[in-house]
C-alpha cells in the first residue's frame, strides 16, 4: 500500500510543481494547496500504514495506528490553510490594485516603480 | 604596556587632539603642534641606536588577544630601529615642510594631520611589530592612511581615480598577505616572527612553503610597487606634495622592502625566493626607469624614478638571498647585495624626499610641474637649484654623493651574482649585469631631465600663473638637511656602519656570520667604475640626442599598456558581473522556481546515487486495499484533471475533489480528528478560491488553457519521481522503532485523555499547537490589515 501512497503523493506534487511554474496568480495558489495535499499524505504514509484500531484508547484494540503522524499533520493542515487564505486575499488584493493576474506583468523592477 | 608601546600608539593618540587643537587655536599652523611629536620619536629612536649597534635586541609584549596568541608584541633589531628612524626621521622634516607647503587659511588641515599621524602611527607599528597579525592590522592601516591622502583634493576627480586604484592595489596584496600569514601559522602554530624564524626548518620542509612565500610576495610587490603592480604610484602623485615625499617615495613603498628583508631569514635559500625577487625586482628598474624618461611632469618623474629604485633595492635583496644558499662561503661575496640594497635604501630616502620637496617648491612658486613649461629658473631659484643637482646627481649615481656609493654596490652584486652556479644561473645569469646597465643609463637621463628642463634652458614667464622666486626659509630647510645628508653620506659612508651591519644581522638568519661593512668611496679601478664611466658617457649623448630617439616611446601601443588592462579589467568586471546578474536575475518569479526545484531535484538525485540509496524492499509493506486504490485513482484523476481543464472554475472544482479525497483517506486509514480538519478546511479553501475567482479582472476572464512548457515539463516531473524515490527508499530502510508505543501507554494514565491525538497536540507536544494557534492569528490580523489599510504610495489613505 505503501508504494501505492507514494506515488499519488508523487504524482499531485508533481502536478502541484507544474502548477506553480505557470503564470496566473490563481494557478500558483492551486499549486500550492496541492502541494500541501501531497506533503500531508507524504506523511501519512511515511508513518507507516499498518492497519490497526483508530488511536483513541476506548477502543480496547490490541493494536492502534501510530497517534504522532497524524498529530504532525493536524497542525501542518491549520498551519497551510493558514497561509493559503493569506495567500488568497493578498492575490485578491492584487487583482483590486493591478488589475492583473499574470505574473510576468508583476515583475517587480526597483527602476520604474 | 611599556614605553614603546606608547611610542607606536602616540601618533594616534595625539590624532585624536588635532581637530580640537585646529579648532581652539585658529591663527597658529596645526602643523607646528604635531611637529614635536615626530622629533621627539626620532631622539628616542637615536637614544636606542647605541644598544642595537652593540648587537642587542629588544622585545616587549602586550597582550591582546592572548587565547589566539595574538599579543601586541614589539620587537626592536636593527631593521626595525633603521626603518624607525627613517620613519621618525623623515616625518620630522616633512610635518615641517608641510607647515610652508600648506595654506593655514586654505587647507583642511586638521584632517590632513590627522591622516598623517596615523600613516606614521601605522608604519611605526608595522616595522616594529613581532606578531604578524598586529603587523598586518598596522599595514591595513597604511593602506588606509594613504588613501585618505591621495584623496585629501577629494573634490578632483583625479585624485579619487588615484586613491581608489592605490586602494585595491594595495588591499590586493595585504590580503594575500594574510593568506600568507595563515599558512605559516598552520606550519608552525604561532603567529610571532621570531618564532617562525625558530622554526624555519619545519617551514622549509613543508609542501605549502611555496605558496606561502608566493602570497607574502605579492603583498610585498604590491605595497612597493613592483612590477606589474606599479601602476598606482603614478596616480597617487595626485596627493599634496609632502604626502608624496613622506609616503610614496620614503616610507609606505618600503613597507614591502621592509616585509621581504623582515622574512629573508625564512625564506631565503629556496630558489623561488631568489628567481622571482631579484627578476621582478629588475624588471621593474628597468621598466621604472624606462618609463620615467617619456614623463613631461615632475611628480611624475619621479614617481616612476621610486619604482624604479624599489626595483632596484628589491633585486640586490633576490641576489643577496644566495648567500644564504651557500652558506659558509669562504668570500662571502653574496652578502655585498643585501648591503648595498640597505645602503641605498637610506640613500633613496634621503634624496627622493628631497627632490619631492624641491618639485614641491617649484609647483608652489611657479604654479605648474609641467616641464614644458618649466626652463631657466636657475637664477630665480639658486638654493633650490643647489638642492636639485645635489639629489639628482645622487639619483643618477655620481660622485661625490651618496648615490654614486650604493651605485656601484649595486653593480657589484649584479656582476657577482653571475657567478652563481645554481637555479640555471649559468644560463640567465648575464641578464641581471646587463639590464643593470642600460636601467642606469636611463636612470641617468631622467636626473638630467628633471634637473636641467627645470632649471637650465629658456625662461617662459608667459606660460607660467605666478611669478616664480626663491621659496620661503622654511619650506627650504627640510630639503636643505636631507641634501647635506646626502653629502654626508657620500663623503663619509662609514658612520652609518653600524646602523647597516645591525640591519643585516636581522636579515640573515641568526646563525650566519656577517663580515665586517665596508663602503669605500674609492674602491680602485674596477669593473664597476668602468660600469659607471660608460652610463655616464652613453647617458649624457643619449640625453643630448633625446630629441631625436624620443619618439620610440610612441611605438608602444597605447592600449597595451598596464594602466588600460587596469581600467579595462575594472569596467569588465563590472560590466560581466551586471551581465550575469542580469542573466539569471530575470525578475520572473518562474525562472527563478525552474533553477530551485530544477537544483533540489538534481541534488537530491545526486547524493541519492553517491550513498547508494537505491534499495526497495517490500517487506514492510501493508496490503493493497481496494478503496485504498480506487480513491487514489479519483485523486489522480482529480490531479491531472486541474492541469488539463480550460476553465478556472473546473480547476478549482478539482482541487476540492483532491482535498475530499483527503479526508476519505483519513477516514480510511484510521485518523477520524484529520478526515474532520480536512473536510472544513478544505470547503472553507474552496469558498475562498470561489471568492477570488470572482473577483478576477474584466480582461483576463476570458478562459485560456494552461500552456504546455517542456522545461516545466520536465522540471515537475523530475521532483515528482525524486519525491517518489526518496519516499520508497525511506520506506523501506526503517533505522527504528517509532515512540509512538509511550504516547498510546501514557496518554490515560499520564495525561488523563483517551483521544491520543488530541492528547498530543495539547499536552505531550502543547507548544507545536500554541504557535499554530499564533500562526492563524497572524494570517488573520494579516489578512484584516489588508483589506482595511489602504495605503498609497505616500503614505496616506
Amino acid at each position: 500500500m505503501e508504494i501505492v501512497m507514494t506515488i499519488v503523493a508523487g504524482i499531485l506534487i508533481a502536478t502541484a510543481v507544474y502548477l506553480m511554474l505557470s503564470r496566473s496568480i490563481l494557478r500558483i495558489v492551486i499549486g500550492t494547496g496541492l502541494l500541501s495535499h501531497g506533503a500531508h499524505l507524504m506523511i501519512l504514509t511515511m508513518g507507516g500504514l499498518k492497519r490497526g484500531a483508530a488511536p483513541l484508547l476506548g477502543q480496547e484494540a490490541s493494536s492502534y495506528t501510530d497517534p504522532l503522524p497524524q498529530a504532525l499533520i493536524l497542525t501542518a493542515i491549520v498551519i497551510s490553510f493558514g497561509v493559503t487564505s493569506f495567500f488568497l486575499v493578498l492575490a485578491y488584493r492584487a487583482y483590486q490594485e493591478l488589475k492583473t493576474d499574470d505574473m510576468d506583468k508583476l515583475r517587480g523592477n526597483e527602476n520604474h516603480e | 604596556m611599556s614605553l614603546i608601546h606608547l611610542v607606536i600608539l602616540s601618533p594616534f593618540l595625539l590624532a585624536i587632539f588635532v581637530p580640537l587643537l585646529h579648532k581652539y587655536f585658529k591663527r597658529i599652523h596645526t602643523g607646528w603642534f604635531v611637529l614635536a611629536l615626530p622629533i621627539l620619536l626620532f631622539i628616542y629612536f637615536i637614544g636606542n641606536l647605541g644598544n642595537v649597534m652593540a648587537g642587542n635586541t629588544y622585545l616587549s609584549t602586550m597582550n591582546w588577544i592572548p587565547s589566539m596568541g595574538i599579543n601586541f608584541a614589539v620587537y626592536l633589531d636593527g631593521l626595525g630601529l633603521l626603518f624607525a628612524l627613517l620613519i621618525t626621521g623623515i616625518g620630522s622634516l616633512v610635518v615641517l615642510y608641510s607647515i610652508y607647503y600648506l595654506s593655514k587659511e586654505k587647507e583642511a588641515l586638521n584632517t590632513f594631520y590627522v591622516y598623517l599621524l596615523m600613516f606614521m602611527g601605522a608604519m611605526l607599528g608595522v616595522v616594529l611589530s613581532d606578531n604578524m597579525l598586529v603587523l598586518y592590522s598596522f599595514w591595513e592601516l597604511t593602506s588606509i592612511s594613504s588613501f585618505l591622502l591621495i584623496s585629501y583634493w577629494y573634490h578632483r576627480e583625479k585624485s579619487r581615480y588615484g586613491a581608489l586604484k592605490s586602494m585595491l592595489i594595495t588591499v590586493f596584496g595585504g590580503l594575500s598577505m594574510l593568506a600568507g600569514i595563515i599558512l605559516l601559522y598552520t606550519m608552525t602554530g604561532t603567529f610571532s616572527v621570531r618564532e617562525t624564524i625558530a622554526s624555519v626548518d619545519i617551514v622549509t620542509a613543508h609542501e605549502l612553503f611555496v605558496p606561502a612565500l608566493i602570497l607574502f610576495l605579492l603583498g610585498a610587490f604590491t605595497k612597493s610597487a613592483q612590477f606589474p603592480f606599479h601602476i598606482w604610484l603614478p596616480d597617487a602623485m595626485e596627493a599634496p606634495t609632502p604626502v608624496s615625499a613622506y609616503l610614496h617615495s620614503a616610507t609606505m613603498v618600503k613597507a614591502g622592502i621592509y616585509l621581504v628583508a623582515r622574512m629573508s631569514p625564512v625564506f631565503a635559500g629556496a630558489p623561488e625566493w631568489f628567481w622571482l625577487i631579484s627578476i621582478f625586482g629588475i624588471i621593474t628598474l628597468f621598466w621604472g626607469s624606462f618609463s620615467a624618461v617619456k614623463q613631461t611632469d615632475l611628480k611624475a618623474i619621479l614617481a616612476f624614478s621610486t619604482i624604479s629604485q624599489l626595483g632596484l633595492i628589491m633585486s640586490l635583496l633576490g641576489i643577496g638571498s644566495a648567500a644564504v644558499y651557500y652558506d659558509y662561503l669562504e668570500e662571502n661575496i653574496y652578502t655585498v647585495a643585501t648591503l648595498a640594497a640597505v645602503f641605498h635604501l637610506i640613500n633613496h630616502a634621503t634624496f627622493k624626499g628631497s627632490l619631492f620637496m624641491v618639485v614641491g617648491i617649484v609647483d608652489h612658486e611657479t604654479g605648474t610641474r609641467d616641464i614644458r613649461k618649466l626652463g631657466g629658473l636657475m637664477n630665480l631659484m639658486p638654493i633650490t637649484f643647489t638642492l636639485a643637482i645635489i639629489g639628482g646627481f645622487s639619483m643618477a649615481g655620481l660622485p661625490p654623493f651618496n648615490g654614486f656609493l650604493s651605485k656601484e654596490m649595486f653593480f657589484t652584486g649584479m656582476v657577482n651574482a653571475t657567478q652563481i652556479d645554481a637555479w640555471n644561473m649559468e644560463t640567465f645569469g648575464m641578464i641581471f649585469p646587463v639590464l643593470a646597465w642600460i636601467a642606469s643609463i636611463f636612470t641617468f637621463i631622467y636626473s638630467m631631465v628633471l634637473i636641467f628642463k627645470t632649471f637650465t634652458g629658456k625662461y617662459q614667464p608667459e606660460k607660467l600663473d605666478k611669478k616664480p622666486h626663491e621659496a620661503p626659509l622654511g619650506m627650504l630647510i627640510p630639503p636643505i638637511i636631507l641634501a647635506s645628508l646626502v653629502v654626508i653620506f657620500g663623503f663619509f659612508p662609514e658612520i652609518l656602519k653600524g646602523l647597516i651591519e645591525a640591519a643585516l644581522h636581522s636579515i640573515f638568519p641568526s646563525n650566519f656570520t656577517v663580515e665586517d661593512v665596508h663602503i669605500y668611496f674609492w674602491h680602485g679601478w674596477t669593473t664597476e667604475l668602468f660600469m659607471t664611466i660608460g652610463v655616464i658617457a652613453f647617458g649624457s649623448l643619449l640625453y643630448l640626442t633625446l630629441a631625436k630617439w624620443g619618439n620610440i616611446y610612441e611605438w608602444f601601443p597605447k592600449r597595451l599598456t598596464l594602466n588600460k588592462l587596469y581600467d579595462g579589467g575594472l569596467v569588465g568586471l563590472e560590466r560581466g558581473s551586471f551581465a550575469f546578474t542580469k542573466f539569471y536575475m530575470t525578475g520572473f518569479i518562474r525562472n527563478y522556481l525552474v533553477m530551485i526545484f530544477g537544483f533540489m531535484a538534481l541534488l537530491l538525485l545526486l547524493v541519492m546515487g553517491q550513498t547508494g540509496a537505491f534499495n526497495f524492499s517490500l517487506d514492510n509493506a501493508s496490503k493493497v486495499g481496494v478503496y485504498e486504490l480506487i480513491l487514489a485513482l479519483v485523486m489522480v484523476i482529480a490531479a491531472i484533471t486541474i492541469l488539463f481543464t480550460k476553465s478556472r472554475l473546473s480547476a478549482i472544482i478539482a482541487l476540492g475533489v483532491v482535498g475530499y479525497s483527503m479526508s476519505l483517506f483519513f477516514v480510511l486509514f484510521r485518523a477520524p480528528d484529520l478526515a474532520l480538519t480536512q473536510l472544513i478546511v478544505e470547503t472553507v479553501s474552496v469558498a475562498l478560491f470561489l471568492l477570488c475567482f470572482y473577483h478576477l479582472p474584466e480582461i483576463s476572464k476570458k478562459v485560456n488553457r494552461l500552456r504546455f512548457r517542456l522545461t516545466n515539463f520536465i522540471i515537475s516531473i523530475s521532483v515528482g519521481i525524486v519525491v517518489i524515490l526518496i519516499g520508497l527508499s525511506v520506506n523501506s530502510s526503517r533505522v527504528a522503532e517509532s515512540i509512538s508505543d509511550y504516547f498510546v501507554k501514557a496518554s490515560y494514565e499520564e495525561a488523563g485523555g483517551k483521544n491520543m491525538v488530541n492528547v498530543i497536540l495539547v499536552d505531550f507536544r502543547g507548544f507545536d499547537t500554541l504557535f499554530e494557534i499564533a500562526v492563524l492569528t497572524i494570517a488573520a490580523f494579516g489578512i484584516y490589515a489588508m483589506i482595511k489599510l489602504r495605503l498609497t504610495k505616500g503614505g496616506s489613505q
